[in-house]
């Protein structure tokens, strides 16, 4: 597709009037644009590469010290016990992993129906001046920084909790995973709502046609036809759930044990590393054990993301 | 005129179909009011108590009325350091994605690292940053690691962003470019970056909102402390940002007016990081409604 320029006609006729080595200038001005094209194109590809090479720091960094951890305790141990008392070298991780997914499941079942019906009502229901304000606000909101949440959390939502349950503490899941709904309700409801519009209007026209009132099409033709990218959306905030660190360390009370009520101070994978790595020595079984658990995160959103792929490569396959 | 009878069925349709509206803008209006109420409690805390002295004092660890001033300035110091780290790099494969990339098995494989690169938690480029700078370079807890560790964190949005941009120009300007003979590179650097600036720079913004207020990173990285000096542009003094001061703040810090500076941080970094994102974004929509017009 690419013609390098060097005898366009009109330069030609301007190059004759220059005395000095006209047909040298031009020349080399071919080679310099010829040099550039290809020199920029090695640049692209060596940035993207660049960009693999980070991921593979990554998985090395995490997973070489995180196999160290095997070498001193058993697997066993590792997944299937909740003791957590590095002092006297238990390191049994089972606590922060069951943590982890029901603090997810708990926040999915708050931000799923909120985040969805504010999709429907973007993309569906409201007009249009109002969409045009809505989006906007919803996209400042995926902005404001993990730690103010946290923040607000710690000082605003943890004492309602307190005097509305009548705990001594309030610190726990439930709060965690409120602060997490607010946190990814943006998100969820972005994409879903560009699933959602992305859906073909014929559609909603045949089922209009057949008498059907507007929730009759919401339900029965839009959302199953926009299924998969809701699926998709849901899992993305799944993701960012299970990865946050800052948000949830202030609120869940960090206490190493499995929390058996929505108010039992608790710890999670992220912030039970942010809260032990800065104080541990880096050559310790307590460090290659957070390190186990940060490579258990890779893992589980890697995982994530695989799922994201399936369900977009079929939706793909479906529109061919 | 009309023989249409509506039976019960369809009565009870009509009936829940009002419901429905009536129920989804309710849940709009409460989680719009919601989102007002939230930016209004953090605001309306810190904002009156701002003043020039304490966005440039020192913090202080004992008595009352430090103020921010270095760690303000890490958070600007290391962002931009992280932008000029990330934006050649993330923009260029970006680009790369969306004009060069050849449909096989080998650009699927540079996608997927894309994506699965973008969903790796934060708190783990953190440890990646601990990992190469404080053990492998044994540099401890610099401002160099922080931009670096958090320049990695920004790559992947930034190509998503860039491919997005790149990819939304249309590709008749494109074929008019080639036809005055163009190399790729000059269609590239005179016609689709032009056209695929604007979404590219608020993708930037971002970036750079995101980046300002990231604190899972540079805890890990550039530690809990500063300097103490005001203007340290050493890459290799520790380096605390305002979001993690604001966390030092509520859980360690002993002073009496720890609450107050920890209300005024979260102020001032909702305030900047809504600014970044508005500041761009305001002339870029007076762009486009003349566009349209």
């Amino acid at each position: 597709m690419s013609t390098p320029v060097h005898d366009l006609p009109a330069q030609q006729g301007a190059m004759k009037k220059q005395p000095a080595h006209p047909s040298r200038w031009k020349r080399s001005r071919g080679t310099r644009v010829r040099i550039t094209n290809g020199l920029f194109k090695y640049y692209f590809l060596f940035s993207i590469l660049a960009l693999c090479f980070v991921l593979a720091l990554v998985i090395f960094f995490i997973g070489k010290t995180a196999f160290l951890t095997f070498n001193e305790i058993s697997l066993s141990q590792f997944f299937l016990s909740f003791d957590w008392t590095p002092e006297e070298g238990e390191f049994g991780a089972a606590s922060f992993i069951v943590n982890t997914f029901s603090l997810t499941a708990l926040t999915l079942l708050f931000a799923v129906p909120l985040s969805i019906g504010m999709a429907i009502l973007i993309a569906e229901i409201a007009p249009k001046w109002l969409k045009s304000f809505i989006r906007p606000i919803l996209d400042l909101l995926v902005g404001i920084p993990s730690i103010v949440y946290g923040y607000l959390g710690l000082t605003v939502l943890i004492p309602i909790i307190r005097s509305v349950s009548g705990e001594n503490l309030g610190d726990g899941l439930l709060a965690a995973s409120l602060v997490l709904t607010i946190m990814i309700l943006p998100t969820v409801s972005r994409i879903s709502d560009d699933a959602i519009s992305a859906v073909p209007k014929k559609y909603r026209e045949a089922a209009y046609a057949l008498g059907s009132t507007r929730l009759q099409v919401i339900m029965r033709v839009v959302l199953p036809a926009a299924g998969r990218g809701i699926a998709a959306a849901i899992i993305l905030g799944m993701t960012r759930a299970i990865g946050e660190t800052m948000a949830v360390v202030m609120v869940i009370g960090n206490t190493s044990q499995l929390a058996k009520s929505l108010f039992t101070p608790a710890s999670v994978l992220t912030s039970n590393i942010v809260m032990q790595i800065s104080n541990v020595e880096f050559d310790s079984t307590w460090n290659y054990a957070l390190h186990m658990m940060a490579f258990l995160l890779l893992v589980i959103s890697f995982g994530l993301i695989l799922i994201i792929r399936l369900i977009s490569k079929k939706r793909g396959d479906e529109a061919a | 005129m009309s023989s249409f009878t509506p039976t019960r069925k369809n009565k009870r349709a009509l009936v829940w179909d009002k419901a429905a509206t009536g129920l989804f803008y309710a849940l709009g209006a409460c989680i719009l009011l919601f989102i007002f109420w939230l930016l209004y409690t953090i605001l309306s805390k810190g904002l009156p108590g701002i003043n020039l002295e304490f966005l440039t004092k020192l913090p202080e660890e004992i008595d009352v009325g430090g103020g921010i001033g270095p760690v303000l300035f890490n958070s600007f110091y290391i962002l931009i350091l992280s932008l000029i780290i990330s934006i050649p790099i993330g923009v260029g494969s970006g680009i790369y994605m969306a004009e060069y990339a050849p449909k096989n098995k080998f650009t699927e494989a540079l996608r997927m690292c894309v994506e699965t690169l973008s969903s790796v938690p934060s708190i783990v480029f953190g440890m990646l940053g601990l990992a190469i700078f404080a053990e492998y370079f044994d540099i401890g807890l610099t401002i160099l690691g922080a931009s670096v560790s958090l320049a990695f964190l920004n790559l992947p949005t930034l190509a998503r962003v860039t491919e997005e941009a790149v990819r939304a120009v249309p590709s008749d300007l494109r074929n008019a470019s080639y036809a005055l003979g163009t190399t790729k590179f000059q269609t590239i650097r005179t016609v689709v970056l032009p056209v695929s600036l604007h979404a590219i720079i608020t993708g930037i913004c971002l970036v750079a909102g995101r980046a300002f207020g990231e604190s899972a990173v540079i805890i890990l990285t550039a530690g809990l402390s500063t300097s103490g000096e005001m203007w340290d542009f050493n890459l290799f003094s520790p380096g605390e940002t305002l979001a993690v001061h604001l966390w030092y703040v509520q859980s360690e810090a002993i002073v009496e007016d720890a609450r107050q500076i920890a209300d005024k941080s979260a102020a001032v970094l909702v305030f900047v990081v809504l600014f970044i994102n508005l500041l761009f974004r305001v002339p870029l929509w007076f762009n486009n409604r003349k566009m349209k017009r």
